[in-house]
C-alpha cells in the first residue's frame, strides 16, 4: 500500500519551476529519506505534500487523500516536524504533549496514557514540569518528534530534525524513528547528514527540481560505483545548475 | 567620513526598497490629517431639536426661526407635550428640547426662563449644545432688547479662533503625534533590526564609530520627517484653512527641533531593547499614547488630576503643541516661545547623552 | 607564535554556564576547528575572542592583544562571520560586499585577488539582493565581506550549518585556499566529518573541552578496539548486538554498526554465532579505524 503517490507534481512560481514533473511513491512503513542540495525545491515539495500549497499542476495522494480537495484530512492524518519551530518553549512538557494532542482530537484518558509512555520512552519522567526551553537541543528534538507523532499519523514529515545535535542524541532520535516505522507510521525526513540517509529504506535525491535518483542506499551506491552516500549524493548534486 | 556616507546610503537603500513602509510613512500624515478634519470632529452640526412652545408669541417664534436656521440643530418638530419630548429622547430623534413657558414674551426680563433639555449621555456634546442654545438664544434676546429698550449687553468674542475650528487644535496634535510616529518608532525599529538579524554583531566587530551608526540611521528619518512636516502644513493652510499666523520659518524650525527630540528618544528605545516587536511596542505605548492623552492635545492639561500634570512635563509633545500653537495661531515670535524651546533643547540633549552611553561596544 | 591564546575562560548567562575554564592555543597561520553539538558554548567562545563579550574568568589574546583591553585594535584586525547569515538582505551582492569594504576603511580592489576565487562565483549575480541567494552562495557572500580588509584572523562561527554536503565541501575547498595565504582561521561547526580538514581540533561538549589535538593524533588516542558490524536488517542488528553480553556500545553509522567490546579480547566468532542465532543474514565483521565521531561518543559514554 502506498501513502503517498505523486504523478509529475510541478509548482512554478512565475517562470521559476520550483518542482519538475517529480512522481513517486512512498510505500506504508517506510522511512523515506527526501535529499537534495538547498535549493533543489525540497521544501516546496514538502509543503505541497503537507498540504500547505497547492501544485501548478500534477496529481497527488497522501495517505489516501487528494491533495488538491482533501487538504483538511490530510492534515488530521499527518504529523509534521521541522527544525525551526517545533514545541512551544514557554509551555511544560506536559502542557506541550496536552496542546498538540489536543490539537489532534485525543481524549483525555488516551492523553494521559500517551504522556505517560511518552515520558517514559524518552526517560523524561522527571522532566515532566520542566520548561520546554530549558531542555538541551536533542531533547526538545526528541520530544517533538515524539509530540508530531502521538496521534499515530499514518506518515509524518521531518524536516532537518537532527540539525545542530549532538551525535548520542542524533543516534537516539534515529531510534524513535525507526521504533514509529515499526508502528507502521511511515516517516519522510529530509537530511543534510549523509550517514543519516544510509538509515532510510529508500533514498531519493533532487536536483534542480527533478527527481535524479531514487532507490535503496545500497542499491544507489552500486549504480554510482561509490562506497558512501556522501559520494553518491556529491556526484549528483554538483551537477546542479541553479542556486535557491 | 567616508564610511559615514556609505552607511547612510545604505539606510537610504533599506527604506527605499521598503516601498511599502515608506508609502506609509508618507501617506499616514495625510491620512490623519483628513481623517481629523472631517471624521472626527468634535464639533456638533445636525443635532435633532424639538420646541415646546407654551408662549405662542412673536419673541418665541423668532428664538425658534433662530434656533431652525442654525447648522448645529436640526429642526424636528413641534413638541405638543413633555410626554412627546420624552419619547422623542428615548427614540435618539433628537438631541435637545427647547421650551418656552406661558407668557414668556411679558415676563422676560423678570425671572422668566427658557428650559433646555439635553440628552448628556455624551457629555461633551452636551455642553456644547447648550453653550450653542444659550448663545442663540441670549443674541436674539439682546437684539430685541436693543429694538426696545436700548440697553447693553455683553458681547463675546472668541480670540484667534473665531469660529472655534478644531482644526486649530488638532493640527499642532497631529504634528506632535506623526513626528513621534516616523521618528521614534522607525529609528528605534531600524537600529534593533541590526541586531535582530545578526548584522550588529558585524559592525560592531568593525572599526565603523557607534556614533556614525546612530547618526547614519536618525538622518533618513529626519529628512522623512521633514516632508511630513510640510505635507501636514500645506494640507493644514489650503485644505482645512488653519492659518499660519508667525513665521513659518519658526514653525519648520520648531518642528523640526521636535522631531529630533523624537529620534532621541527613538534611539534610546533601541538600546534599551533587543527586538523589533519590542520597540514598536515601547514606541507606542510609552511614546505615543502620553502624546495623545497627556500632551493637551486631546485634554486640556489644566483639568487633569495633578500628578498627571506633573507627567504631562515630561512629554515632549506637550512642549511642543503649546509653541506651536503659539506661533502658528496666536502669530507670537520666536522670543514668546524661548521656554518650550530651551525645554525641547535641553531633551536633545539629555537623550543624546543617555544614548551615546547606553550603546553597547559590546552584546551583553 | 600563537595567534590566539585562550587561558581559563568562563562565561555565564545567569544559571547558565555557558563556557567553563577552557584554554586553547592557537598557532599563526592554522586553520583550527572547534569541533561540538549545539550548546557546546563555542559561539560564546567566539564572542569573547572577537570582543562582543566579556568573559566572567580567564583571560584570552588574539595576535598577542588582550581582549579586554585592545578591543578596538582587535576588531581592525579579525573577519568574523557569525552563525546566522548577518548581510542585508535587501541589499545586492555587490552593495554588500562594497558596504563592508568602506566600514572597515578599504576598497574592494585592494584585496581583490584574497577572494576572487569566491567572487567570480557570486559575480553572476552581484546585482541580485543577498536574501534571494542560495544558502551555500550567502555563506559565500558572508565571508568574502568577512575577508574584504585581509584580516589577520578569520573568525567563522559554524558557517557550514544547513548547508548542504556538496557546497559544505566547496567552502572548506576555500577555507584552504586563504589558509594558505597566511591568514589564521578559527572555524567552528557540529559536523564531526568536517574535523579531519583541519589542522587541529578542539572537542567541545556543554561548555567543556574535552581534547585538542591534530585530528590523526586524537583519533589515534581512541582507547577501545572497534569493529565494524553489518547485515541486512540493521535496526535489528543494532538491538541484537546490544542485547549481546559482551557488548560495551553499539553505535549505527551510516550502513555499518560501530561495536565496541567490554572485554579488548572478545572474540568477534562468538558475537558472529550469536548474531547467526538470532537469524541475521549476510553478517559482516571487520575491525576499523574510529573517526572523530567515533572519539566524541565515546567521551560522551565515559561520563554518562
Amino acid at each position: 500500500m502506498n501513502v503517498i503517490e505523486a504523478d509529475k507534481l510541478t509548482k512554478r512560481f512565475g517562470n521559476f519551476t520550483a518542482v519538475d514533473k517529480i512522481s513517486f511513491e512512498v510505500k506504508k512503513g517506510e522511512i523515506f529519506g527526501f535529499l537534495g542540495a538547498n535549493g533543489a525545491g525540497k521544501t516546496t515539495a514538502m509543503r505541497i505534500l503537507c498540504g500547505l500549497s497547492q501544485p501548478t499542476s500534477g496529481q497527488a495522494r497522501v495517505a489516501g487523500f487528494d491533495i488538491y480537495k482533501g487538504t483538511e484530512q490530510i492534515k488530521r492524518h499527518i504529523g509534521y516536524m521541522s527544525q525551526k519551530f517545533s514545541l512551544y518553549g514557554d509551555l511544560k512538557v506536559w502542557e506541550n504533549i496536552r496542546l498538540f494532542g489536543g490539537i489532534y482530537g485525543l481524549s483525555d484518558k488516551q492523553l494521559k496514557e500517551k504522556t505517560d509512555e511518552m515520558l517514559f520512552t524518552l526517560q523524561m519522567e522527571d522532566r515532566r514540569d520542566a520548561l520546554v526551553d530549558s531542555l538541551p537541543l536533542g531533547w526538545k528534538q526528541k520530544l517533538a518528534f515524539s509530540v508530531a507523532v502521538v496521534h499515530d499519523p499514518q506518515i509524518v514529515f521531518l524536516d532537518e530534525p537532527t540539525g545542530g545535535v549532538d551525535p548520542v542524541t542524533r543516534r537516539q532520535f534515529w531510534e524513535l524513528i525507526y521504533q514509529a516505522a515499526e508502528r507502521g507510521i511511515t516517516v519522510f525526513v529530509t537530511t543534510h547528514y549523509m550517514d543519516e540517509a544510509e538509515y532510510c529504506d529508500r533514498v531519493s535525491i533532487m536536483v534542480d527540481g527533478r527527481i535524479d535518483a531514487l532507490d535503496s542506499p545500497k542499491a544507489l551506491k552500486r549504480k554510482f560505483n561509490s562506497s558512501s552516500m556522501d559520494e553518491v549524493f556529491y556526484s549528483l548534486a554538483r551537477k546542479a545548475q541553479r542556486g535557491e | 567620513m567616508k564610511q559615514f556616507l556609505s552607511f547612510l546610503k545604505k539606510e537610504f537603500y533599506h527604506i527605499f526598497r521598503d516601498l511599502r513602509t515608506t508609502i506609509i510613512m508618507i501617506v499616514i500624515p495625510v491620512v490623519l490629517v483628513v481623517l481629523f478634519g472631517y471624521a472626527i470632529s468634535t464639533e456638533i452640526k445636525s443635532s435633532g431639536l424639538v420646541v415646546l412652545d407654551h408662549g405662542h408669541d412673536l419673541l418665541t417664534q423668532r428664538i425658534t426661526d433662530r434656533l431652525i436656521s442654525n447648522e448645529y440643530f436640526d429642526f424636528y418638530k413641534q413638541a405638543a407635550d413633555y410626554e412627546e419630548i420624552d419619547r422623542l429622547f428615548r427614540k435618539d430623534k433628537i438631541k435637545i428640547a427647547v421650551v418656552f413657558p406661558t407668557g414668556f414674551a411679558e415676563n422676560v426680563g423678570n425671572g422668566s426662563e427658557v428650559q433646555l433639555l439635553v440628552d448628556a449621555s455624551s457629555p461633551n456634546e452636551a455642553t456644547s449644545l447648550i453653550e450653542y442654545a444659550t448663545a442663540i438664544i441670549n443674541t436674539e434676546l439682546s437684539e430685541g432688547a436693543l429694538q426696545t429698550t436700548g440697553g447693553i449687553t455683553p458681547v463675546v468674542r472668541l480670540l484667534y479662533n473665531p469660529q472655534m475650528k478644531d482644526a486649530y487644535n488638532f493640527v499642532p496634535g497631529v504634528m506632535g503625534m506623526i513626528l513621534i510616529l516616523i521618528c521614534s518608532i522607525m529609528t528605534s525599529v531600524g537600529i534593533v533590526r541590526e541586531k535582530e538579524y545578526g548584522s550588529m554583531e558585524v559592525l560592531l566587530v568593525s572599526p565603523l564609530k557607534p556614533i556614525y551608526i546612530i547618526l547614519a540611521k536618525a538622518a533618513p528619518y529626519l529628512l522623512i520627517s521633514l516632508v511630513n512636516i510640510l505635507t501636514i502644513l500645506l494640507l493644514s493652510y489650503f485644505l482645512l484653512e488653519v492659518p499660519i499666523r508667525g513665521s513659518l520659518m519658526l514653525v519648520i524650525m520648531l518642528s523640526l527641533l521636535y522631531a529630533l527630540v523624537a529620534l532621541c528618544l527613538g534611539l534610546f528605545v533601541s538600546t534599551v531593547v533587543s527586538t523589533q516587536k519590542g520597540a514598536m511596542l515601547i514606541c507606542a505605548m510609552v511614546l505615543m499614547l502620553p502624546v495623545i492623552l497627556l500632551s493637551g492635545m486631546m485634554f486640556p492639561i489644566e483639568n487633569m488630576p495633578w500628578i498627571l500634570q506633573l507627567i504631562s512635563n515630561v512629554i515632549p509633545a506637550r512642549w511642543y503643541i503649546v509653541a506651536l500653537r503659539d506661533v502658528m495661531i496666536k502669530g507670537l515670535g520666536v522670543l514668546d516661545i524661548l521656554p518650550e524651546i530651551t525645554i525641547l533643547f535641553a531633551m536633545v540633549v539629555g537623550l543624546i547623552v543617555l544614548s551615546v552611553k547606553r550603546f553597547k561596544i559590546r552584546l551583553e | 607564535m600563537n595567534s590566539i591564546e585562550v587561558r581559563n575562560i568562563a562565561k555565564s548567562y545567569g544559571d547558565i554556564t555557558a563556557v567553563r575554564d577552557v584554554s586553547l592555543r592557537i598557532r599563526s597561520g592554522e586553520l583550527f576547528g572547534l569541533i561540538g553539538p549545539d550548546g557546546a558554548g563555542k559561539t560564546t567562545l567566539f564572542r569573547i575572542l572577537t570582543t562582543l563579550l566579556l568573559a566572567d574568568k580567564g583571560d584570552a589574546k588574539v595576535c598577542g592583544m588582550d581582549v579586554r583591553k585592545d578591543w578596538q585594535e582587535i576588531r581592525r584586525i579579525s573577519g568574523y562571520m557569525p552563525g546566522r547569515f548577518s548581510l542585508y538582505q535587501d541589499l545586492s551582492v555587490e552593495e554588500n560586499l562594497q558596504f563592508f569594504a568602506t566600514v572597515f576603511k578599504t576598497k574592494i580592489e585592494d584585496n581583490y585577488e584574497l577572494i576572487r576565487d569566491i567572487y567570480v562565483q557570486l559575480e553572476p549575480f552581484a546585482k541580485r539582493r543577498a536574501g534571494k541567494l542560495s544558502g551555500g552562495m550567502k555563506q559565500k557572500l558572508a565571508l568574502c565581506c568577512a575577508l574584504i580588509h585581509r584580516p589577520r584572523v578569520l573568525f567563522l562561527d559554524e558557517p557550514t550549518t544547513g548547508v548542504d554536503p556538496v557546497s559544505r565541501k566547496e567552502f572548506w575547498d576555500i577555507l584552504f585556499r586563504i589558509k594558505e595565504q597566511g591568514i589564521t582561521i578559527l572555524v567552528s561547526t557540529p559536523y564531526m566529518d568536517e574535523a579531519s580538514r583541519c589542522d587541529r581540533i578542539a572537542l567541545m561538549r556543554d561548555g567543556v573541552c574535552l581534547r585538542m589535538d591534530t585530528p590523526d593524533a586524537i583519533c589515534a588516542s581512541f582507547p577501545h578496539k572497534l569493529w565494524s558490524v553489518c547485515a541486512t536488517d540493521m535496526y535489528r542488528l543494532l538491538l541484537d548486538i546490544r542485547s549481546f553480553e559482551g557488548t560495551y556500545s553499539c553505535h549505527a553509522f551510516g550502513d555499518q554498526h560501530h561495536v565496541i567490546f567490554k572485554d579488548e579480547a572478545q572474540d568477534t566468532a562468538m558475537l558472529m554465532a550469536y548474531l547467526v542465532s538470532k537469524g541475521h543474514r549476510e553478517i559482516q565483521i571487520k575491525p576499523l579505524q574510529p573517526a572523530v565521531e567515533d572519539v566524541f561518543m565515546n567521551y560522551r559514554e565515559d561520563e554518562l
